[in-house]
C-alpha cells in the first residue's frame, strides 16, 4: 500500500480527457441522435438531424473537433475508499491538464474574467477547471470524467427555490416551461439534466451530474424514473424540436438527480445540454493502470 | 418546402422568392462577423472596411491558426444569435446585407427589416461545426484582425448549409410559429401531468 501515485500520470490523463471528450462523441448520444433521426416526421428535423450526424462523421474523418465551443472544463472525480489520494495534487494535475490541451492541440480558449473579460486561452483561470467530488467504498480506484460544458446550452440553465406547498408539480411545470422557453437557444435536442433537493448550492451540482449520465439509463428510484419519463413526453410534445424549429425531438433524455432537502424548500435546477452532449472518461488503477471510455 | 442553390451576390428578388421552411446551399463569399465586430461598427461608429452589400453574414465562432500571412481553419462553427439582435436592422437597412446566417433566430425589429429591405435569416445547424468547417473552402481575408476571434472574415464556401430559411422577407418567422404552436400545447400538457397552475 505504499505506491506512490503519478500525478504527472493524471495531468496526462486530465488532458487527453478532454480532447478526446471533444473529438469523441459517447456512444450513447451517438445511438440517441440516430434513433431520433429515424423517427422522425418533421421534414426540417429530418434535414437537421441528418445534417448532425453527418457533420459528426465529417469531423471523424478529418480529425477535427466536434463543435467549437470547447466549453469550459468540468471533470466529476470519483474516489474509492482504498486510493490514497492528495487532493490539492490532484487539482493542480487536472487545471495543468485542462491547460495542456488547450495549448497543445490546439484549440480556443474559452474561459474568461468575469468583469474584465481577459480570456488567457487555457480554458482555465482562477476558480477553473470545475471539479465535483464523490467517494464510493471498497474501491481502489480514481475516476475521472471530463465534460466539457458549451455556453448555448449552459446559458440556458435556471434554478428555483420552491417550496413544499408549491407540490411536486411547480417543479415539473419549471421544467416544462424552463425547456419550451429556451427554444433553439441550447442547440436540441440534447439532455435535459434536473436536479431536485438539496440546498440552494447542491441543487445546481445534482442538474450537472444529472447531465453526465449515460442515455438509456433511468434513476435508480423508481419515482423519479417515472418522473424523467413524464418530462419526456411532455418536453417532446410541445414541439420545439430540433434548434427549435420544430418537430417529435426537443429533448434525447430527462436525467433527474436528486437529494434529501429542508422541511421548508424544495429546490430545483434544470441545466442544458446540447445535441453535441460531450464527455469521456478514465479509470486510474492504483498500480497505474488505466482505463479509458469505461 | 422548396430547396435552392444560392450564389452570391444575392439580389432582393431573390431573397423575397424564398419562403420559411425552404432549404437553402451558399456558393460564393460569406462573411463571418459577431458581437464584438458589430460593437465597433454601430456604438463605436467605425465604417468596415469591406462592403457587405448583397452578401451574407454568419454569427461566427472562428477558431483559426495564422501561418506567416495565412490564416488556417482550426474549427469554424456558428454561434448564438439572439445576442446579435439590436444591430441587424441596421445592418440590413445601412449595409446591404441580404441574409443573416446564425442558430437560435433573431426577433420582431429584425424581421420586421427583413420584410422592408428583402433579406432573410437562414439557420445553421448548430454545433455541426465539422462540415460547417469543411464547407469553408479559405478564409480569404481577415478585416480588423486585432479583434479576432470577432474580427471580419471573408469567407469563400461551397455548397455552404443545408440551411432552414426560419425568417422570411415576408414577415414570417419559423421560431415564432414554433413557439406559438407549442404554447397552444401548453395547457393540456400540464393537464396530462396534474399540473393545475
Amino acid at each position: 500500500m505504499s505506491a506512490t501515485l503519478d500525478y504527472g500520470l493524471i495531468e496526462q490523463v486530465a488532458r487527453d480527457l478532454y480532447i478526446r471528450a471533444l473529438k469523441e462523441l459517447p456512444s450513447d448520444v451517438l445511438g440517441a441522435l440516430r434513433r431520433a433521426h429515424e423517427k422522425e416526421s418533421n421534414p426540417t428535423a429530418r434535414t437537421i438531424l441528418q445534417t448532425i450526424l453527418r457533420s459528426i462523421e465529417t469531423s471523424q474523418e478529418n480529425g477535427l473537433i466536434i463543435c467549437q465551443d470547447t466549453g469550459l472544463p468540468v471533470y466529476v472525480i470519483t474516489v474509492g475508499d482504498r486510493f490514497p489520494l492528495d487532493g490539492y495534487r490532484l487539482r493542480q494535475a487536472l487545471t495543468e491538464g485542462a491547460k495542456r490541451a488547450t495549448l497543445e492541440h490546439p484549440f480556443r480558449g474559452s474561459s474568461a474574467h468575469p468583469l474584465t473579460r481577459e480570456n488567457p486561452q487555457t480554458s482555465v483561470g482562477y476558480g477553473l477547471p470545475v471539479i465535483h467530488w464523490d467517494f464510493v467504498p471498497e474501491a481502489d480506484y480514481l475516476d475521472i470524467l471530463m465534460v466539457p460544458k458549451g455556453s448555448g446550452s449552459e446559458n440556458m440553465s435556471s434554478m428555483q427555490m420552491f417550496t413544499p406547498a408549491d407540490g411536486v408539480a411547480a417543479l415539473k411545470k419549471f421544467v416544462i416551461d424552463k425547456v419550451v422557453h429556451s427554444g433553439g437557444n441550447p442547440c436540441p435536442p440534447g439532455i435535459i439534466g434536473v436536479g431536485i433537493g438539496g440546498t440552494f448550492d447542491s441543487v445546481g451540482v445534482l442538474a450537472k451530474k444529472a447531465i453526465c449520465r449515460p442515455l438509456g439509463t433511468r434513476n435508480s428510484d423508481p419515482a423519479f424514473a417515472e418522473m424523467e419519463e413524464e418530462l419526456e413526453e411532455a418536453i417532446n410534445s410541445s414541439g420545439i424540436g430540433p434548434m427549435g424549429l420544430g418537430g417529435d425531438t426537443t429533448t434525447l433524455g430527462v436525467h433527474i438527480e436528486w437529494s434529501y432537502t429542508h422541511i421548508t424548500q424544495n429546490p430545483v435546477a434544470v441545466n442544458t445540454q446540447c445535441w453535441a452532449a460531450r464527455r469521456a472518461r478514465a479509470r486510474i488503477w492504483l498500480d497505474g493502470r488505466v482505463e479509458h471510455g469505461i | 418546402m422548396a430547396l435552392h442553390n444560392l450564389q452570391t451576390p444575392l439580389d432582393e428578388d431573390t431573397m423575397r422568392s424564398l419562403t420559411v421552411g425552404d432549404q437553402v446551399t451558399i456558393d460564393g463569399h460569406i462573411f463571418g462577423i459577431r458581437d464584438k465586430t458589430q460593437i465597433e461598427i454601430f456604438d463605436h461608429g467605425k465604417e468596415p472596411p469591406v462592403s457587405f452589400e448583397g452578401y451574407p453574414v454568419l454569427h461566427t465562432a472562428p477558431s483559426l491558426r495564422k501561418v506567416s500571412d495565412v490564416w488556417e481553419k482550426v474549427i469554424i462553427g456558428t454561434t448564438t444569435s439572439t445576442r446579435m439582435d439590436r444591430f441587424t436592422p441596421e445592418l440590413i437597412e445601412k449595409y446591404g446585407v441580404r441574409a443573416i446566417i446564425g442558430k437560435a433566430g433573431l426577433y420582431e425589429g429584425s424581421l420586421a427589416a427583413m420584410q422592408k429591405f428583402g433579406a432573410c435569416y437562414f439557420a445553421i445547424v448548430g454545433g455541426a461545426a465539422g462540415l460547417e468547417t469543411m464547407q469553408i473552402d479559405e478564409v480569404e481575408k481577415v478585416y480588423w484582425p486585432h479583434l479576432h476571434p470577432e474580427a471580419i472574415y471573408q469567407l469563400r464556401v461551397s455548397a455552404f448549409g443545408p440551411l432552414i430559411v426560419a425568417m422570411d422577407a415576408h414577415g414570417q418567422s419559423l421560431y415564432e410559429a414554433v413557439r406559438q404552436r407549442a404554447s397552444g400545447k401548453l395547457p393540456e400538457i400540464y393537464r396530462r401531468h396534474g399540473i393545475t397552475k
